[in-house]
């Protein structure tokens, strides 16, 4: 943008006395304008004595600043005799206020260099701390559990049905979709394999046994992680960020029987029949590509997958639905609960929530394909 | 418990955070039916002396004692017996954003008396009464603005008819007609229960109009440098930095900091 004639834009002339250097500003300094570099000003010259003089500026801001700073190191750097006499003086003190402070916090002392083995110390000292406050957290809930059965009139039931809503009946939706995609995707991939064979019929029973104890309940959980679980991190978190924790605390309310039971309880219930639509929703996926692509009609493709799948694998699914339940609503009030008290806190607790709930389901799961395997069931 | 007894007595109480020390050895008792300031610059501890006292911190050391009985010490029943006994207004209202005012005032009912469900709802009532707040019982916190929040806050506290109050920085963030609410509420809690009040504050105007005594902390000294009613020590204190803090001037000072007044 051209200065307009009126105001002049900011200048630096020279002007030479024997060895000494006067800088004189004029015109408009302003800090979103351009502005002369000192260095550019003096270009090579090699002055004993440098001063600026501002009596011909119109407007000055930082940007002034920014240049007499700049003049000052400059005349430092190269050894040059720095004159402000001829500046006023409360602008000397601003000057002077730029100059970093002797054995200030942003320079000098950095923090200790760490080497390996404190890092690797540190770290696991870290980790034991961690896995501390989670054993505690579940002896809490197991002691609250206890309490809460022998005073039943104490658990907050709205809460929990109120929960048991959110978490359960508005998942349907989504449930729904996934689990019916799943089956469809699997079904995909078994025709493309068994149909080399001829064995198209078997989609339903690989189909029907791995949705039913495999990925119905573990897709119902993912999705809970996802959701309920970053929520209930995500409340607890914000409670805890607007002191709402301490309130109760100070009440001599135990937050793990008023907050977290009753979410935990939810999803313990929600999550079976959550899993057990999945179930059907995932069947009827494997049915309807067995119809379309296939061309099996889905009452055969039903009798054939009641020969392999019977009660106990609906049941193993079950059990394992309700134990992901617990677990995802125990990652999601810990990291709640953990949060630090402000808006970024609240946001580290809900994904870290959705990480654990994930990472704890799919370890739950090894856990349980090795007990199964062991069981016979 | 007797009647000789002050209301709060802490002793020898050392409080910080990770570690760090923020106060040291702090002594001093609350009598019964005293307004009482807890007042001193940003970051010496007040707060954290306050949370220590209410036993959402563990003392580093020392004892705080109410009507005699230990507390911080004390065991699990015996401290949630005395739990009951106060009511803490949270800078914040902290009220419990998934629940009405109505819910609000009746949690701390419903968890300690075996009162009836209508009368719960007629003590709820006349809390919000008290406090001015009728007609909102069904509001949830997020629809009513700061100085009902901290209103209904105070309606929450007083719901067990607590001896003594708790307020942590009961003004912040209210303008200058709200906050002398709040400072009338104190003092009429005050008279008809003859209940004991117990404010962090460093709102000058509160502490000359309601407080009876103050203890003024301070970062450098770790602990209390002033104890009094807050008048005399405006007039008498030796102390600079007790005067300094409690000086009520309507002129602001730049002329003898000089220019530099002005940019820091």
């Amino acid at each position: 943008m051209p200065a307009s004639p009126e105001v002049r834009s900011a200048r630096a002339d020279v002007r030479e006395h024997g060895d000494s250097i006067v800088v004189e500003l004029t015109g408009r300094w302003r800090i979103a304008e351009k502005r002369q570099e000192f260095e550019e000003v003096m270009r090579d010259r090699k002055p004993t004595r440098v001063a600026l003089q501002m009596e011909g500026v119109e407007e000055w801001d930082s940007s002034l600043l920014l240049f007499a700073n700049d003049a000052k190191r400059w005349a430092g750097g190269h050894g040059v005799q720095w004159d402000e006499t001829l500046l006023p003086s409360d602008f000397r003190d601003m000057l002077a206020k730029m100059e970093p402070a002797a054995g200030s916090a942003s320079g000098g002392e950095s923090a200790p260099g760490r080497d390996l083995l404190t890092w690797v110390g540190l770290a696991t000292h870290d980790l034991a701390l961690r896995s501390r406050s989670m054993y505690t957290f579940v002896g809490e809930c197991v002691l609250s559990a206890f309490r809460l059965s022998r005073q039943p009139h104490r658990f907050r039931w709205r809460d929990c049905l109120s929960e048991m809503q959110q978490c359960g009946a508005m998942a349907l939706p989504i449930v729904s979709l996934i689990s019916l995609l799943v089956g469809l995707i699997m079904a995909y991939q078994a025709a493309v394999q068994l149909r080399q064979f001829g064995a198209d019929i078997y989609v339903a029973d690989l189909v029907g046994l791995a949705v039913v104890r495999e990925m119905g309940p573990m897709m119902a959980a993912v999705i809970m992680a996802g959701r309920t679980g970053a929520a209930f991190a995500a409340t607890i978190g914000n409670m805890k960020a607007g002191e709402e924790i301490d309130a109760l605390e100070s009440l001599g309310i135990l937050p793990i029987d008023f907050l977290v039971m009753p979410r935990l309880i939810a999803l313990g219930i929600m999550m079976p029949l959550l899993a057990m639509y999945a179930n059907m929703l995932g069947v009827i996926g494997g049915m309807l590509v067995a119809k379309t692509v296939l061309e099996i009609p889905p009452s055969a493709y039903w009798v054939e997958m009641q020969t392999i799948v019977d009660l106990s694998d609906i049941f193993t699914g079950l059990i394992k639905a309700v134990v992901f339940g617990l677990l995802i609503g125990f990652s999601g009030c810990l990291r709640g609960l953990q949060a630090d008290r402000s808006a970024a806190g609240v946001g580290r607790a809900a994904t870290s929530a959705v990480v654990t709930g994930i990472l704890m389901v799919i370890v739950a799961d090894a856990v349980f394909a090795v007990v199964f395997n062991i069981l016979g069931l | 418990m007797t009647d000789s007894q002050p209301a709060i007595d802490v002793k020898d109480l050392d409080c910080g955070y990770d570690g760090r020390v923020l106060l040291q050895r702090i002594n001093f008792s609350v009598g019964r039916g005293e307004v009482f300031f807890i007042i001193g610059g940003s970051g010496c501890g007040k707060s954290t002396l306050l949370r220590n006292m209410i036993g959402l911190r563990r003392p580093m050391h020392g004892e705080v004692s109410y009507f005699g009985r230990p507390f911080a010490e004390g065991d699990a029943t015996a401290r949630r017996e005395l739990l009951k006994t106060f009511g803490v207004l949270f800078q914040s209202a902290a009220l419990w954003t998934s629940l009405t005012l109505r819910e609000n005032v009746a949690l701390p009912l419903q968890e300690y008396t075996r009162l009836t469900a209508r009368e719960i709802d007629d003590l709820v009532r006349l809390k919000l009464a008290q406090v001015g707040l009728t007609g909102y019982e069904d509001f949830f916190p997020a629809a009513i603005s700061g100085g009902m929040k901290k209103r209904a806050g105070l309606a929450r506290a007083l719901a067990l008819d607590p001896a003594i109050v708790f307020f942590d920085e009961p003004s912040a963030g209210l303008d200058p007609v709200t906050s002398r609410e709040i400072d009338d509420l104190i003092l009429q809690i005050r008279s008809t229960r003859g209940t004991t009040c117990v404010v962090v504050s460093h709102e000058l105007d509160s502490i000359f109009r309601i407080g009876d005594r103050v203890i003024m902390l301070d970062k450098a000294e770790k602990g209390i440098i002033a104890t009094g009613n807050p008048r005399e020590l405006q007039r008498n204190s030796s102390d600079a930095r007790v005067r300094e803090f409690l000086r009520r001037d309507d002129e602001p000072c730049i002329g003898s900091a000089g220019g530099t007044a002005l940019l820091d």
